[in-house]
């Protein structure tokens, strides 16, 4: 089945997000759309799946213009949607979980779960998507997880799939069963569509690629196109994708920062942070990788001392911060930029020169014995929105106005504009445009060249290659190996699923099945 | 699944912070006059609708319209113009200045707790805080104040009394603070408790030994000693007393601890995203505890210009000393916007109806003062209207706001 968009423009108040936006998606294609965070990718799949109601435009399916009044009108015209984020209820079994909001009922109003069983069963069998429909959902990876998802649209009859950044949450290992399955759908004749903004993900799975930027279709590209060639399209200029640095000197100095059998317990007491040590040198970046969830929140938390650790120690140049309050830990100048910039890194509706000094309130010059001078505060606000090119209309605005990048640079600027001697980066461009990327990455990289010990934590495997002088990977609260930047990331994905490349064992989790594609 | 538990750290202070939030952000002025014009439309049909003689006269209204529509009218135009001689100008009785000028004296008279009460809903909101423990802070504050004010003479007497109001107000604010900070008990539920508290410790207290006033039948308190009395300000007919003056004084101080000092800025930060605070180094907890503090303080005052000023006659103690106080406090503030300024502006509005309401219900045998009561409560309940139907029916304030919401339905 085809399926087709024509001059789709969807506003919100004076915002563009959609506009004038042609798609067609072949039969058995995959179809990558590609773009930004914030290009308008959402916006358009959720008009698509009758979430959003478009201004202009018309959408065709197999030919035969439909609208849709809600998300039930496009499942019926064979649209099916998996969120980023799942919408299953952990506590039923995958079965339970695919007949909700489907339900048959056998005679006597019984819900007909032998029905809903063999649904699964039949399904997984027939597009190799494993999963055990008895299983309760709560218990399974997120990997399977997602195939539940896919599940459940498949029993609807989808003929067009909407992944919605589907890999954002799987390990190396996963997203290769996913392309797997995708693969097979293709194959049956289902079309699909892959929303994402990872490069190497859409050369490895695309068909044809849609490429969007800030709501309107820049172009289309063929899989073969060069991943630099996609970026200057994405993002309307070239890129660079590699960070400029000067090879690491100070390797052999003593370590300044040093975490020592760290062990951290999460919310109900379980183990997340697991008898962690290691070491950063003077003017080295340790960048931390892992899939989400694998305890470097915890880890990040526990070294600015929101999260008390259960045991062993945490040292700056000697100085013990284990134990102490995130105000003495910032106050001995660790610069700190939390993973989540909205939920804890500024206040959206305070100006940008309050979230500015959000950290700094009450030393000179800004506070002094009670009182802040308003004068200084706005001083500093105009020089830091100026040295870090922060976009803002003025000091003034509220930062919950400012577009991601922005707002991560307000975070970025207050974290380094005063003397540090230790930076720890959660995501530090999470949610971030390219400009805005290159710009952070820069000044992290400026700030180990004047000799800080630098702490990355990074889901993104391209920004832990891009910055580190030493990665180590951790997966369920322990690190799996500290390795050298050269490694290769097949190896680095293994150690994410906590496979040693070394052994040759079987990962510990899910059996992987070894793919001719891969990062190259 | 750190998705997730954001979304629970976003979401732990549920339905009734997202209404207030709503009510006291992002409301044009406008809104806020239309909500005034609409309460006292409604207010009128009230006047007409329980009048009995002008309800009679619609039961000829088809024979007679004019009748029935002009005595309306009338009675309507009687109320309000009742209501404003009482709280601005009365153009028939100032024929002397005292006389012209004893409407403003009386709205500033019954704005003045209200201010106190509004900036202090408004500080304890400002960083996150429901305190609707108004009426058992004002309580512990005017018992405060009245044993002092009973105790002492001369010229310490007022300065004296006045602190101890404050500290009183401050202890059982600070009380809260402390149980939110370091149990986590929810302050709501904590200030409600501690109303009932208050009021049977006051109804116990009034008839001990210590407090009770011998020469009195009633359940009332010694008088405060005539020095630790607010002193009128313009001459004795008037009730205007030094209150007001103490009120502006909480006005700037408030203005000025909220956006100009290091405490205000921990408060608002905290208030605003706990999280982010933390983050920051500030210490919520001590946070929290300093905002009941003040907050309990300035409720505090309000027990203070209930005894120490011309709220009563005697200077004393009643049971009924809080005349509800606590709770108007919390219309005033949401009607302020939760700022000092705002509440002030709320507050010679609540003064005004007040003041005019008992004019009002002198003039005319058929309006009862109560009109004022439902007139106020209407007010408030049409600026809290627009944010109340979107926080309980989880409506769609236009599309984009609530996209993520949207996108979280069932996909099935």
């Amino acid at each position: 089945m085809t399926l087709e968009l024509k001059g789709i423009t969807k506003r919100f108040g004076s915002l563009v997000a959609n506009d004038r936006i042609d798609l067609r998606v072949e039969e058995g294609e995959i179809h990558c759309l590609l773009g930004e965070n914030g290009a308008g990718k959402s916006t358009l799949m959720n008009v698509l799946y009758g979430l959003h109601r478009p201004d202009e435009g018309q959408i065709l399916v197999g030919g035969e213009p439909r609208a849709f009044d809600g998300p039930r009108d496009a499942i019926a015209a064979g649209i099916g949607m998996v969120h980023q984020h799942f919408m299953l209820i952990p506590a039923f079994t995958v079965a339970e979980n695919v007949m909700l909001g489907d339900e048959r009922v056998r005679a006597g109003g019984l819900l007909d779960h032998a029905k809903a069983r063999k649904d699964v069963a039949e399904i997984s069998a027939r597009y190799g998507l494993r999963v055990d429909p008895d299983a309760t959902v709560g218990d399974l990876p997120v990997g399977v997880q997602q195939r539940v998802e896919i599940v459940k649209a498949l029993t609807r009859e989808a003929e067009v799939l909407i992944l919605d950044e589907p890999t954002a949450v799987l390990t190396p290992q996963e997203i290769e069963e996913l392309f797997t399955v995708m693969r097979s759908l293709r194959e049956a004749g289902r079309s699909i569509v892959f929303i994402t903004h990872k490069l190497k993900e859409v050369k490895a799975i695309a068909d044809r690629i849609t490429v969007i930027r800030r709501g309107a279709v820049v172009g289309t590209a063929s899989p073969d196109a060069g991943e630099a060639e996609l970026a200057s399209m994405m993002v309307g200029r070239n890129v660079r994708l590699q960070v400029e640095k000067a090879q690491h000197t100070g390797s052999d100095t003593d370590p300044i920062f040093s975490v020592r059998d760290l062990t951290v317990l999460g919310e109900n007491g379980q183990v997340v942070v697991d008898d962690l040590s290691f070491d950063i040198r003077r003017g080295e970046i340790l960048a931390v990788a892992g899939v989400q969830g694998n305890g470097q929140t915890e880890l990040g938390e526990a070294i600015l001392g929101l999260r008390p650790p259960a045991g062993g120690s945490i040292r700056l140049e000697g100085r013990e911060l284990t134990g102490r309050s995130p105000r003495h830990v910032l106050r001995s100048g660790v610069g700190y930029i939390p993973e989540d910039r909205s939920l804890d890194g500024v206040v959206g509706s305070a100006s940008v020169a309050e979230n500015l000094v959000l950290d700094l309130y009450d030393v000179s010059p800004f506070g002094r014995r009670g009182s802040m001078d308003v004068g200084a505060v706005h001083s500093n606000a105009a020089q830091r929105v100026e040295e870090f090119d922060i976009r803002t209309s003025s000091v003034e605005t509220a930062v919950g106005t400012l577009s991601g990048g922005n707002q991560q640079k307000v975070v970025v600027a207050r974290e380094m504009s005063r003397p540090l001697r230790l930076l720890v980066a959660s995501q530090p461009t999470r949610g971030v445009d390219v400009g805005a990327m290159e710009f952070i990455h820069s000044r992290i990289v400026a700030e180990r060249d004047q000799g800080r010990p630098v702490l990355i934590i990074s889901t993104e495997l391209d920004e832990v290659f891009a910055l580190a002088d030493r990665i180590a990977v951790m997966y369920r609260g322990k690190i799996m190996a500290i390795v050298p930047p050269d490694t290769s990331r097949e190896d680095v994905g293994l150690l994410m699923a906590g496979v040693n490349p070394g052994d040759g064992a079987a990962p510990a989790e899910e059996e992987t099945i070894p793919e001719e594609v891969g990062d190259e | 699944m750190s998705e997730r538990s954001t979304a629970e750290k976003r979401n732990n202070d549920g339905p009734l912070r997202r209404v207030l939030d709503g009510v006291v952000t992002g409301r044009p002025w406008f809104v806020t006059v239309l909500a005034i014009l609409l309460a006292l439309v409604v207010g009128a049909i009230l006047i007409v609708v329980s009048d009995q003689e002008v309800l009679s006269k619609y039961g000829y209204f088809f024979a007679s319209p004019g009748a029935a529509l002009g005595s309306s009218w009338n009675d309507v135009a009687t109320a309000y113009s009742a209501l404003f001689k009482g709280a601005i100008f009365d153009p028939g009785n100032a024929s002397s200045l005292t006389s012209a000028l004893q409407p403003i004296s009386e709205t500033l008279t019954e704005a003045t707790p209200l201010i106190f009460g509004g900036l202090s809903v408004g500080l304890a909101f400002r960083a996150g805080l429901f305190n609707i423990g108004g009426q058992g802070q004002l309580i512990i504050g005017a018992i405060a104040a009245t044993y002092i004010g009973f105790t002492l003479h001369g010229v310490v007497a007022l300065p004296a009394a006045i602190i101890a109001g404050i500290i009183g107000g401050a202890a059982l604010g600070g009380l809260v603070g402390l149980l939110k900070a370091r149990t986590g008990a929810h302050e709501v539920i904590v200030t409600i408790m501690l109303n009932y508290v208050s009021v049977a410790f006051l109804a116990y207290l009034i008839n001990t030994g210590t407090f009770k006033d011998p020469t009195n039948p009633q359940p009332v308190s010694k008088p405060v000693t005539a020095g630790a009395r607010l002193p009128h300000l313009a001459g004795d007919t008037l009730r205007l007393n030094a209150g007001i003056l103490i009120g502006i004084a909480a006005v700037a101080f408030t203005w000025w601890l909220l956006n100009r000092s290091t405490l205000g800025f921990q408060l608002r930060t905290v208030g605003a995203n706990p999280n982010a605070a933390r983050t920051a180094g500030m210490n919520v907890g001590r946070v929290q505890i300093m905002a009941m503090l003040f907050s309990g303080g300035l409720m505090g005052l309000v027990g203070v210009s209930q005894v120490l000023g011309t709220a009563n006659a005697n200077n004393a103690l009643t049971p009924q000393i809080d005349a509800g106080l606590g709770f108007s406090a919390i219309t005033v503030a949401l009607l302020g916007r939760a700022s000092p300024i705002g509440t002030v502006v709320a507050s010679l509005l609540f003064g005004a109806l007040q003041a005019g309401g008992r004019a009002m219900q002198v003039s005319s045998a058929n309006v009862s003062i109560e009109i004022v009561t439902v007139i106020q409560a209407l007010i408030v309940l049409f600026v809290a209207a627009p944010p109340l139907i979107r926080g309980l029916f989880r409506l769609r304030g236009g599309e984009s706001v609530d996209t993520g919401l949207a996108a979280k339905g069932w996909n099935g």
